[in-house]
């Protein structure tokens, strides 16, 4: 007798055949989506693209010319699908102020956002998950009432300010830590000659390229960023893991584990935080991708050549091809991070597969 | 010979409206033999059942005079030694397999692993048992059964489950809590009966926990009737039908509803002065 409806293996894989496929064609139509979004938002601003390029003081016939070159003499059906077609090679247009390729520029600036945000997202979930955890399984003790209070200061206290104060007391009085910027500006120079860029992110730059001594410099200029932003993600992921790992440890699972006699760090690290992973991946992924966006804030005290003041920056010159391309792009990573936290669920929920 | 002694068992919960008792002194005693609790819904069954393996969580509170198992008293017990206790000598089932079988690991982990963690088997051997233990609960592809999830099991097959998991170790007590309310009728009869012939075959003591008199009055050899966390009566199965009081007799009378609402008995005459 057979009652589980478990499907036999030839249709599993047919079952995942189709949903990759329906997930190829989501993953299109938002990338589509995404671009029609930039594209209409370039032609709806008032800002005469042709007049950009050519200047106030252009002749009639420089103005057409590049009116000409641009394509906007084509239908609008036309003008898009050439974006599209330019897009997909990799071609986000020119910038009107450094006259240099928007993805060029985006691929130099990104990797300092991706490493600033990768290092304060890893830095949340270690120190946000045990904190979660800790709180949740000793409710209403002085580790819970710290680990509230902690998180609260992290909502409620202005980046901006404790950047500032981090700087003045860690940089300025103390000096422990780099000051703004990425490295030392005797370092700057070195980096850009002396070290094969692999990635553009200085950390994983200098670490294999064995500059141990760059590596340190770097380290010690990114951890206070890392860190501030590091504290807003880990109050979120802790306030977050302290109330998923309550509702699971209120579970019948976790008695029948407890009549099993399994030790109280197995009920709560194994049979509790598998569950817990399901909503904590999401929660993570969008902590992480809320900070690939690139905090303006963050990056504007600290002088962090990154995603966010770049596209600022743009936007200030109304440089809007270097601001559609900018938006292409962190759009682009929201799309994959939501793919990538997509997949992981269905690794840690069977359910879901 | 004595199993299980319990000595006016209390389990008082601190909530903001003062302390609710859900258990207000109980008192029986178990030989290797079959007990039933019985009663209406919140009446305190499983609260009992959980205080003997001292797993009621805060804000709830345990007190007994004594609850000496097996010459050891519990209440004196340490965490580590009531670690060592449960699974290996007392053991539960509970209500529905939907929630008390972990939703993300396999049905073979679970089994495995008190094997594994506690008894330090290898993955073969444990495997092994595993395997003879879902066969034990006539469960015929267990190959299967042990790489499914949960959620991949009917009622019928995760209720089997759980019962392979908790007979393992051979325990000396089990708590069977409502083990088949949350199935449906058809499959209630094969899980009763497998639970009957593994019990009777390994000579365990058991307290069968149900809200069903007629299945209990059946099933096992004694009964307790509890009503607001109260014994009010106890007797042999076989006078239960006969029985005279109130409550008891009120039970009876309600009994067609199986599987139906489980709320407080709305025709029972609740004048008696047991009843306060
Ligand atoms: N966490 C809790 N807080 C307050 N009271 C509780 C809690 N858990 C259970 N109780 C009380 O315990 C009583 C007995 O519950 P229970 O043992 O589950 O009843 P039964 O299993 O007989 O249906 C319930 O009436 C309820 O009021
Ligand atoms: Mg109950």
């Amino acid at each position: 007798m057979t009652d589980i409806s478990q499907p036999g293996p030839p249709s599993r894989v047919a079952a995942i055949a189709r949903r990759i496929a329906t997930e190829g064609a989501t993953l299109v139509v938002t990338l589509l989506g995404l671009l029609l979004m930039t594209f209409l938002i370039g032609r709806v601003v008032p800002i005469d693209p042709v007049l950009s390029i050519v200047g106030e003081r252009a002749t009639a016939e420089q103005y057409d010319a590049v009116r000409l070159a641009l394509g906007l003499d084509e239908p609008l059906w036309k003008q898009f699908a050439i974006y599209v077609g330019d897009a997909l090679q990799g071609d986000l247009g020119q910038s009107i102020r450094t006259r240099e390729p928007v993805l060029e520029e985006i691929a130099r600036y990104f990797p300092a956002t991706l490493e600033l945000a990768t290092l304060a997202t890893l830095f949340g979930v270690l120190v946000g998950v045990p904190a979660g955890v800790l709180a949740a399984t000793r409710p209403g003790t002085l580790a819970d009432q710290v680990v509230r209070v902690v998180g609260l200061m992290g909502y409620s206290m202005p980046v901006f300010w404790l950047g500032l104060i981090g700087l003045l007391v860690f940089y300025g009085m103390l000096g422990w830590v780099g000051g703004p910027g990425r490295l030392d500006s005797a370092y700057q120079m070195l980096f850009e000659f002396e070290v094969t860029q692999y990635t553009g992110m200085i950390l994983i730059d200098t670490a294999l390229n064995g500059r141990w001594d760059m590596f340190a410099n770097a380290f010690s200029h990114i951890v206070l960023p890392a860190g501030l932003l590091g504290y807003v993600s880990m109050a979120y992921i802790s306030r977050m893991t302290r109330s998923f790992m309550m509702n699971e440890l209120g579970q019948e699972y976790i008695t029948t584990a407890r009549v099993k006699g399994m030790p109280e760090w197995r009920v709560v690290w194994v049979h509790a935080m598998r569950n817990v992973l399901v909503p904590l991946i999401t929660v993570i992924a969008l902590s992480y991708a809320y900070l690939l966006e690139g905090s303006v804030l963050t990056e504007t005290i600290f002088a962090w050549p990154g995603l966010g003041s770049y596209i600022t920056n743009a936007l200030f010159a109304a440089d809007m091809p270097a601001v559609l391309g900018g938006t292409v792009v962190v759009g682009a990573v929201f799309v994959a991070l939501n793919m990538l936290s997509d997949i992981l669920y269905r690794v840690v929920d069977p359910r879901a597969r | 010979m004595t199993l299980l002694s319990v000595q006016n068992l209390r389990v008082t919960f601190e909530t903001e409206n003062g302390p609710v008792e859900a258990v207000r002194g109980v008192s029986f005693s178990l030989g290797r033999e079959r007990l039933g609790i019985v009663g209406e819904s919140g009446s305190g069954k499983t609260m009992t059942g959980r205080a003997l393996l001292r797993l009621i969580r805060p804000p709830g509170r345990i007190e007994a005079d004594a609850m000496i198992f097996d010459g050891q008293d519990l209440m004196q017990a340490s965490e580590r030694q009531m670690r060592g206790l449960r699974g290996r000598r007392i053991a539960m089932v509970m209500q529905d397999p939907k929630f008390s079988l972990n939703p993300v690991m396999t049905v073979g982990a679970q089994l495995t692993e008190g094997l594994r963690q506690r008894d330090r088997l290898g993955w073969d051997d444990a495997r092994k048992r595993a395997l003879a233990a879902l066969e034990a609960v006539q469960i015929r592809d267990a190959d299967r059964v042990m790489a499914a999830y949960p959620h991949e099991l009917s009622g019928g097959m995760g209720q089997r489950v759980m019962i392979a998991m908790m007979l393992i170790p051979e325990p000396d007590l089990l708590i069977a809590d409502e083990p088949t309310s949350a199935l449906d009728v058809t499959v209630q009869a094969e899980v009763l009966s497998i639970l009957d012939g593994l019990v009777r075959d390994r000579g365990m003591g058991l307290i069968f926990i149900s809200h069903d008199l007629r299945l209990v009055a059946r099933f096992c050899d004694r009964v307790l009737v509890m009503y607001k966390g109260r014994v009010v009566e106890e007797l042999a199965a076989a006078d239960l039908m006969a029985a005279r009081h109130p409550y008891t007799r009120g039970l009876l009378n309600c009994l067609p509803r199986i599987g139906g609402a489980r709320g407080p008995l709305p025709g029972l005459d609740r004048s008696g002065d047991w009843a306060e």
